[in-house]
């Protein structure tokens, strides 16, 4: 395996590192009071072990989510400019064909697929750009849900407010989905830990 | 010398009666066993104790007050609805359960106090001979949940016109004869919407609809719709409200 040498491209520049590690923290914090606030009135067949909850407890579960709502904001703001303006989304994170994703697919299926540090295949793009789709839908939504009257024409865009919840759950559950998937992923490969810690240099394209 | 206790069980009976509710006494902590849950609940971040997580999370519900006032405009209508659209059958809820719905009081006069001109009081009789307003609107619980149903009114602006209320002060109190209070305030209180109800589904208001007048406020969730009432108060002073004193949010508008 080989590193560049004179590029010294770090695999995740500084500002993902952070905008990452403080988006992961506010994503947890979102989910797990909005469990406790699920809980409360469940739209499923099930509920959350109150263990698993923030908060413990309706109002304390909705004051988790109101706070950890400033942070996923600012911090998604922050990453959606980043990624447009530094050219992140376009290189990264944008998917490619579906001959290319079928092909990493089926690589990652039968552990072939290859990761190099710095470099996005088509299995990773799919996931980022499609957790970072449902993290907007699910602020948008949560905003017309929060807000049914102020940004009525927001919870009018998403079908009225007891629709605009269902698809705020939905958001949820890709989002949980995503992230055993991602851990998963972590596990199999922990280089791309310390790379999302550390300034580890990218290495060459395959 | 046995000194008298500082507090009498019977005082601290109601508290311990909702901790009880809630599971955060040591039997059910116990029972739980130290799970994350209760870990939580130990380090304090579920509102209930004086922890540093909790004294933020309050900071942070304060804050959220004073931006949904921001957000708020009188100018902004909640969504009203057709008949046909009214929820069939309307779910009941309060902070007891339904066999505790307490009748009307034989004497029953709505009072009004604080920063008002005129502090008689007011019979149903009285209520209905001022303008009425009916709505059909979606009541949305802080729960999660929500249904639509159909109320009529005098407009609350109308009323606190009438009885010559200081427009200028803070806040609009209520006070319940089952025991419930709540507040809001004056801006969503003057919203066209908010309604003092005397029907609910084109009939006179009952018990567990809150006979004999109710708060009906859209925009606001739906634990701000006071029911029962017994006082209005126009005052500058913050009272909180019965779940407001426990954690949800004050201002809670949607």
């Amino acid at each position: 395996m080989t590193r560049s040498r004179n590029g010294a491209r770090a695999a995740h520049p500084l500002a993902v590192r952070i905008m990452h590690w403080v988006g992961a923290a506010a994503v947890i914090t979102m989910m797990l009071s909005g469990w406790a606030i699920y809980n409360a009135s469940p739209a499923l067949p099930f509920t959350f072990p109150r263990w698993a909850t923030l908060g413990g407890w309706l109002g304390a579960g909705i004051a988790w989510h109101i706070s950890a709502m400033w942070v996923l904001f600012a911090d998604g703001i922050a990453y959606l400019g980043y990624g447009v303006f530094s050219g992140h989304f376009r290189r990264d994170i944008r998917p490619v064909g579906m001959r290319a994703l079928a092909r990493d697919v089926g690589a990652a299926l039968s552990f072939r697929l290859g990761h190099r540090l710095g470099h996005y295949n088509a299995v990773q793009r799919l996931l980022y750009s499609g957790v970072i789709a449902s993290l907007c839908v699910a602020v948008a939504t949560g905003l017309s849900i929060w807000k049914p009257v102020q940004f009525g024409w927001l919870a009018g865009f998403f079908g009225g407010y007891p629709v605009a919840r269902g698809i705020h759950l939905a958001m949820m559950l890709c989002i949980a989905g995503f992230l055993v998937v991602h851990l998963a992923l972590v596990a199999l490969f922990p280089r791309t830990l310390v790379s999302m810690v550390a300034p580890l240099e990218a290495e060459d394209a395959p | 010398m046995i000194r008298d206790p500082a507090v009498k069980a019977a005082e601290i009976a109601p508290e311990l009666a909702r901790l009880g509710r809630r599971g955060l006494l040591r039997r059910d902590l116990l029972r739980r066993g130290l799970s994350l849950g209760s870990l939580a609940l130990l380090t304090g971040c579920d509102l209930s104790s004086h922890s540093g997580i909790d004294a933020a999370l309050w900071t942070m519900l304060r804050f959220d007050d004073r931006v949904q006032a921001a957000l708020f405009s009188d100018k902004r209508l909640a969504e009203t609805y057709p008949a046909s659209a009214v929820t069939k059958p309307f779910r009941f809820n309060a902070y007891y359960p339904i066999w505790q719905v307490q009748p009307v009081p034989p004497d029953w006069r709505l009072a009004v106090a604080g920063r008002v001109a005129e502090r008689t009081s007011w019979s149903v009789a009285r209520l209905r001979a001022l303008p009425q307003q009916a709505q059909i609107t979606r009541h949305i619980c802080i729960e999660g949940w929500s249904q639509i149903g159909q109320w009529s009114g005098v407009p609350l602006h109308i009323f606190l016109r009438r009885i010559g209320a200081d427009l200028r002060a803070r806040y609009v109190a209520f006070r319940c004869f089952d025991g419930y209070y709540t507040s809001i305030d004056m801006a969503s209180a003057l919203h066209p919407q908010t309604i003092l109800a005397l029907d609910f589904n084109w009939q006179p208001l009952t018990p567990e609809w809150g006979a004999p007048v109710r708060l009906r406020i859209p925009v606001k969730l739906g634990f701000k719709s006071a029911k029962s009432l017994q006082s209005i108060e126009v005052t500058n002073r913050y009272q909180g409200g019965y779940w407001e004193k426990q954690g949800y949010n004050w201002f809670s508008g949607v």
